[in-house]
């Protein structure tokens, strides 16, 4: 039994100018001590998805329109208040984007940091302060006993980003969603922080959902990947698929666009058009109007992310009838 | 750096416990001068008031033979036109202008502070219809809330400290609601939502100290405000009833005959006027205790 098994999530945000389907109809599974890679562009319902797993969709506007997420038998969507923050921060921890802003500017470090063990049972402050230590000097924070005492304004990015991480892990939990943990990081904190959680993962066995617009940063962390288009899960494979088998024109126009990947003095792949409106709605294929290689009948129709090789599904139809192939 | 290892664990002897941010706050307060004498002054201030009374001169007695004289070794600050010793009205006119300060703007506080943070923090339609009732008592006129309120019920000392506190809220409540809403969406509540801390320990604990420096500010102009609401209640003979006094009535009075004697306007003015400024000072010395950014000098 997967650890976490996802099933036709759809999340929706009814605002003023209408109602925004950020997440349509994903489903995804995760073994236990696995990797997720999430990848998709602002606006792919990549961040909404894993917002939805803890539970953080602000409602309203937001609503979880359909679908089901278990852990452990409880089913996330649809759980009690009670029920989730059992979970969260215990068996399930996430880690944010702006490690500026994701800790609290009047809490001392170590008191943010014991906070997970505080709340989720009893614990001697001797006790916290110890495991705190601890936590703190296995993601590399020097001197630990001192950034115990600091405030966060008094530590640097990639230090307040190893604090959130000692923080998420600091009950041993069995997933960690990270939330493009090194997007706001410079390029050397970033291979840091990266190296940081794979150490992370293999020592505690947690599982980890990555949530990136980093193809690159995927390559080297992620067993499996999925990549996402629009509110929906478009190609879904092994990391190693991903990359040298691409089954969907996205994820391929996606590589391309990768400046490492392109001969020097060339002018850079761009993927032309903008993303759908998700407050309108799409029919057939949502990436057809940007896609070289659509057709009419792309325009029309329900997809569905179909398994065209072993495990690995691609959502293009021209794919699955074996129209086109990409290289 | 050396080690002395005879000492089990020192890393963790090192770690101060239960520090929390009012102890922090509290010794950075104790370094800024100004605001520890302005705290000092205040106390003088209040104790005088309370205890004073007690042993100085009928406040109340009119006696012709003291006619506004001026001050001297019996009447320290003079008398006034009814003969009664400015001293001592000051000191119960004082004990008046603390308790309406300092209960109207606890009412205030406590209700403002409450309101804001359910709607700030809460949002969407509770935020919507908590608000909309505080535009339409804001669009009440207060001076006439007041007198209605005195009419029907007489003059009555609690009833000026809910009156005054009944408006003073809203403000209060208004800032307390922009800041919550903004904190709101900060990433640290999120992931203070995501390690599964309970909404009221969030509120407590992630939210309030994070608008205190805000309210703080606020709360020290309320204190002056409510002061000088006191006043101009008093002047329009809604407030404390003769022969009681409170500054905002001396002062009222001094002002009528500030020609001719000087005194009767110039110290209750100063009892005033140094109260607000120290707590002007005290509150600006909080805010900057209370900021752990600002401690590093």
């Amino acid at each position: 039994m997967p650890l976490l098994e996802v099933e036709n999530l759809r999340v929706a945000f009814h605002t003023r100018n209408g109602i925004v389907r950020a997440v349509n109809d994903v489903s995804f599974s995760l073994e236990k001590g696995g990797t997720l890679g999430v990848v998709g562009e602002s606006g792919s319902g990549k961040s909404v998805t894993g917002y939805a797993m803890m539970g953080l969709i602000p409602q309203p506007p937001g609503r979880i329109e359909g679908g089901r997420a278990i852990f452990g038998g409880v089913d996330l969507l649809h759980a009690s208040k009670a029920e989730l923050n059992a979970i969260r921060g215990r068996k399930i921890a996430m880690i944010f984007q702006d490690p500026m802003t994701s800790l609290n500017p009047f809490m001392r470090v170590g008191d943010q940091i014991m906070e997970p063990l505080r709340i989720h049972g009893k614990i001697t402050s001797d006790a916290a302060r110890k495991k705190a230590l601890d936590a703190l000097a296995e993601v590399g924070v020097q001197d630990p006993s001192a950034r115990l005492l600091a405030y966060p304004h008094e530590l640097s990015g990639g230090m307040r980003q190893r604090v959130m991480i000692a923080m998420a892990l600091i009950t041993n939990p069995a997933l960690l969603i990270a939330d493009e943990p090194t997007t706001a990081l410079d390029v050397t904190v970033q291979a840091q922080v990266l190296e940081l959680i794979r150490k992370m993962q293999q020592n505690h066995g947690t599982a980890v959902i990555f949530i990136t617009h980093d193809l690159g940063v995927v390559s080297g962390f992620c067993d499996q990947v999925q990549v996402m288009y629009a509110g929906r899960i478009v190609e879904s494979a092994s990391v190693s698929d991903i990359f040298e088998r691409p089954l969907h024109p996205y994820n391929r126009a996606l590589q391309k666009s990768i400046p490492a990947f392109q001969p020097k003095g060339r002018d850079l792949y761009t993927i032309p058009g903008a993303p759908p409106d998700l407050s309108r709605p799409i029919a057939g294929c949502s990436f057809a109007p940007r896609c070289e290689f659509a057709t009419d009948a792309c325009r029309k129709g329900d997809l569905t992310l179909t398994e065209v090789a072993p495990a690995h599904g691609t959502s293009c139809r021209r794919v699955q009838r074996g129209e086109i192939t990409l290289d | 750096m050396t080690v002395d290892s005879t000492l089990p664990a020192p890393a963790i002897v090192e770690v101060e416990p239960g520090h929390s941010l009012w102890q922090d706050a509290w010794a950075r307060l104790r370094k800024n001068r100004l605001a520890v004498a302005s705290g000092v002054l205040l106390l003088v201030m209040a104790c005088a008031c309370l205890i004073g009374p007690i042993f100085s001169q009928d406040y109340a007695e009119q006696n012709l033979s003291t006619y506004a004289t001026p001050p001297s070794a019996e009447h320290w600050l003079g008398t006034d036109t009814a003969g009664r010793d400015l001293l001592s009205r000051i000191l119960i006119g004082g004990r008046v202008s603390f308790s309406v300060g300092l209960c109207a703007t606890a009412v205030a506080l406590l209700i403002g502070v409450t309101y804001g943070t359910i709607a700030g923090f809460y949002g969407g339609r509770v935020d919507m219809v908590m608000m909309r009732i505080v535009d339409i008592i804001y669009a009440f006129p207060f001076t006439i809330f007041v007198i209605l309120l005195m009419s029907l019920f007489g003059r009555n000392f609690l009833l000026l400290f809910a009156a005054i506190g009944a408006v003073e809220w809203l403000t209060m409540a208004r800032i307390v609601r922009g800041q919550v809403l903004t904190l709101r969406r900060m990433e640290f509540i999120e992931a203070a939502i995501a390690t599964g801390v309970p909404r009221r320990r969030i509120i407590l604990r992630h939210l309030i100290p994070n608008v205190l420096g805000p309210i703080i500010v606020y709360t020290t102009l309320t204190i002056p405000a409510i002061m000088l609401l006191e006043a101009f209640l008093s002047f329009l003979g809604l407030g404390v009833p003769p022969p009681m006094a409170s500054w905002g009535v001396l002062i009222d009075d001094g002002r009528k005959v500030m020609e001719e004697f000087w005194w009767l306007i110039t110290f209750p003015g100063l009892a005033l006027s140094l109260t607000l400024f120290a707590l002007n000072f005290l509150g600006d010395g909080l805010r900057d205790a209370l900021d752990p950014k600002a401690s590093k000098d």
